[in-house]
């Protein structure tokens, strides 16, 4: 492993010359406290090559064409001027609850790391050693550098300090929840989670609260045959103001993969799908709504999903929905890549951006690349205002005019919510984003 | 109960005059009906009273037990007791008929001060009166409207109008895209709703509708203006003559 003064002292170079980016990954890479690594070793140093090699982003990158990567690559966080605040989300739900603060494992705060059908270590304790995970760390992230370039999960897998590594042999009832807090008011942070279904494994894993005051987090999962993986993270308008998120997955034959995430936070925030469907009749849906309000500083909010079907009748979908007003932006690049052989393919996509106001907008880059000739695809993307129809209706019946726009809002992120297959989860979190629409109603 | 006076209506984005002058004065307990031909404003009228955005009242008034109506938002014309069955009811998707009405029924309580009913009460209500309108619990549970045939969503028009209880309800073409059963069904439903201190308003094009709600009064409207006022027979006349003697008549 390359450490900080031999990768700060490298200068970068293609064919011998310097490009636009290099001096700002040279500083990137000073301001972090690069781990050593014991089973991540191999990735990180394997990671530092490959970063140097492709550099960090800029505002010329096709691919970051409608966000700027520049808070993401600035060397360090800007503080947050917000107070932290405990989420109270999935608190009523039996859970196992692992606690991290300014994104390392808070042992004393958190549950035994212990459950029937479950092995679970945290990545700062367990690099020491030789480790199961090593199969997956940094390796399910290599995978999805192909065809896009995503540097800062290549960062991830270099520098990631902490995180949590789950092996799930059996199907487990209790979701596994990882639970954020932030102390210091500008915690940069980098987690790296790695979680493995084995054959016929279930597992519902929660993400909730704040990472920092800028966050990077990688979670790779893999899904093995028969096996079932169910995600929900929620993120609050507190939670952080700037982050990166990206979700490696494979899915295997006749496994089931489903993401659904919350956003109500954040003045840059982008998060990448990545996901293998590597088995034949495997389904994979990610899922996302994001709610967004420029009134109270910028808000940035970037989905982009790549998932590509390398085996035969499988199932993918993608369900965006972004609600924007008072100059918030919304972001969505959704690609769908049938491989040649993956016959009887079944992908959907949509994305939709509902504006409440004339000052915001939505981006949507829907992509289809297909190379087999037996095969459903179909997206839509849409973007559009109230439906001033159905909110004379519900006026009409004494719904007030906020409570009506309320129901409205919930009515749009409908089909996105739904993807939340556990019924008391999905409830938890309309509960949760009833209150808050309606606590915001009025501005 | 409800009058209007010398209603005149323009469309807002464009020069249009809809109305030119509507005088109507239903009297509690009665059941009114409207008809005539396409065009002729009858649907305006519908939604300039119960307060719909993209009209605008260039001259006169209407009230509602002595309450000016024009100036009220549409959820406090609600609250006042006014109802519209809609001509095309509106899909609500991913939200359920039954937290559609029970948000309906509390907030029209709130706003008129009255305690908020429990869910427990609110469904023992609800369940009562969809069973004698024939919609089922699947029917309650699904999305406002969503995969409803156009009968299903006349009876969830009607099933609203039964929990809201108002004082003063519109029926815009009710009857429209109804089969034979439907119609009887629905107007079963609002004659069990009639009564002493409620009254009607019933918009249609044709006279059947009007063999299962019996009117009180028939009015002709045609060009924005009240041509003609009388009994249940008008009804008839119109439906063996059409709409030709009579507008000739008001020329």
């Amino acid at each position: 492993m390359a450490d900080t003064a031999v990768l700060a002292a490298q200068t970068p170079t293609v064919e011998g010359k310097a490009r636009p980016g290099d001096a700002a990954l040279t500083a990137r890479l000073a301001a972090l406290d690069l781990p050593q690594g014991g089973f991540t070793r191999a990735a990180r140093a394997d990671a530092a090559e490959r970063l140097q090699a492709m550099g960090l982003p800029g505002a010329r990158d096709e691919y970051w064409r409608y966000t700027d990567p520049a808070a993401f690559n600035a060397p360090k966080a800007t503080a947050l001027d917000i107070p932290a605040r405990e989420s109270t989300l999935f608190a009523e739900i039996d859970r196992l609850k692992l606690v991290f603060v300014d994104g390392r494992f808070d042992a004393d705060a958190s549950d035994d790391l212990a459950g029937e059908g479950l092995e679970i270590s945290t990545l700062a304790t367990a690099d020491a050693g030789d480790h199961w995970a090593a199969a997956f760390y940094g390796k399910l992230e290599t995978e999805g550098q192909t065809p896009v370039k995503r540097p800062f999960a290549v960062l991830n897998t270099l520098a990631a300090v902490d995180g949590v590594l789950i092996r799930v042999t059996g199907q487990v009832a209790r979701p596994v929840h990882l639970i954020y807090r932030r102390a210091d008011a500008a915690a940069d942070v980098m987690v790296h989670h790695v979680v493995a279904l084995e054959e016929g494994a279930e597992l519902t894993l929660l993400e909730t609260g704040a990472l920092g005051a800028r966050s990077n987090a990688v979670l790779e999962v893999d899904v093995a045959k028969g096996a079932r993986f169910h995600h929900i993270a929620s993120k609050r308008a507190d939670d952080a103001k700037v982050g990166i998120g990206h979700i490696f997955a494979r899915v295997g034959e006749a496994a089931l993969f489903k993401s659904f995430s919350l956003a109500v936070n954040g003045e840059m925030m982008r998060n990448e799908g990545v996901i293998q469907i590597l088995g034949d009749d495997a389904v994979a849906h990610i899922a996302a709504a994001a709610l967004g309000d420029g009134s109270t500083g910028k808000f940035h909010h970037d989905d982009t999903v790549f998932i590509t079907h390398a085996a035969e009748r499988c199932e993918s979908r993608q369900v965006f929905k972004k609600v924007l007003k008072h100059g918030a932006n919304g972001i969505f690049q959704g690609k769908i890549l049938v491989k040649p052989g993956a016959q009887r393919t079944d992908g959907y996509q949509i994305s939709q951006g509902l504006l409440l106001d004339e000052g915001s907008q939505f981006l949507a880059k829907p992509e289809l690349e297909i190379y087999a000739d037996d095969v459903k695809c179909s997206h839509g993307s849409t973007t559009g205002a109230l439906d001033e129809t159905a909110l004379f209706y519900l006026r009409s019946r004494g719904v007030p005019r906020e409570q009506a726009i309320v129901l409205l809002v919930l009515s749009f992120l409908a089909d996105a919510l739904d993807e939340i297959e556990d019924d008391r989860l999905r409830d938890d979190i309309l509960g949760r984003l009833d209150e808050w629409l309606t606590s915001r109603a009025a501005s | 109960m409800l009058e209007i006076k010398n209603l005149h209506v323009k469309l807002e984005e464009e020069d249009k005059q809809i109305l030119k002058g509507v005088d109507l004065t239903v009297p509690a307990g009665e059941v009114h009906a409207i008809m005539g031909p396409n065009g002729s404003g009858k649907s305006t009228l519908s939604y300039v009273l119960s307060g719909r955005d993209g009209y605008e009242v260039t001259e006169g008034e209407a009230s509602l037990d002595g309450e000016a109506l024009l100036e009220m938002e549409p959820e406090e014309r609600a609250a006042a007791g006014l109802f519209l069955a809609f001509q095309y009811p509106v899909e609500i998707p991913g939200v359920g008929n039954l937290t559609f009405l029970r948000t309906a029924v509390n907030a029209q309580r709130k706003a008129r001060g009255e305690e908020e009913l429990s869910s427990a009460e609110f469904l023992k209500v609800v369940r009562e009166k969809a069973k004698t309108l024939q919609i089922d619990a699947d029917m309650l549970k699904r999305p406002v409207n969503v995969g409803f045939s156009g009968g299903e969503k006349k009876r969830n028009e009607i099933l609203q109008m039964a929990m809201l209880e108002p004082r003063m309800c519109i029926l815009d073409e009710t009857d429209s895209g109804l089969d034979v059963d439907a119609m009887r069904l629905v107007a079963e439903g609002v004659n069990a709703l009639r009564s002493p201190d409620r009254s009607f308003l019933v918009i249609t094009h044709y006279q059947r509708l009007l063999d299962h709600i019996k009117p009180d009064v028939v009015h002709i409207m045609s060009n924005g203006r009240i041509i003609k006022t009388g009994g249940p027979e008008l009804a008839l006349e119109v439906e063996k003559n059409g709409y030709g003697d009579l507008l000739a008549e008001a020329n």
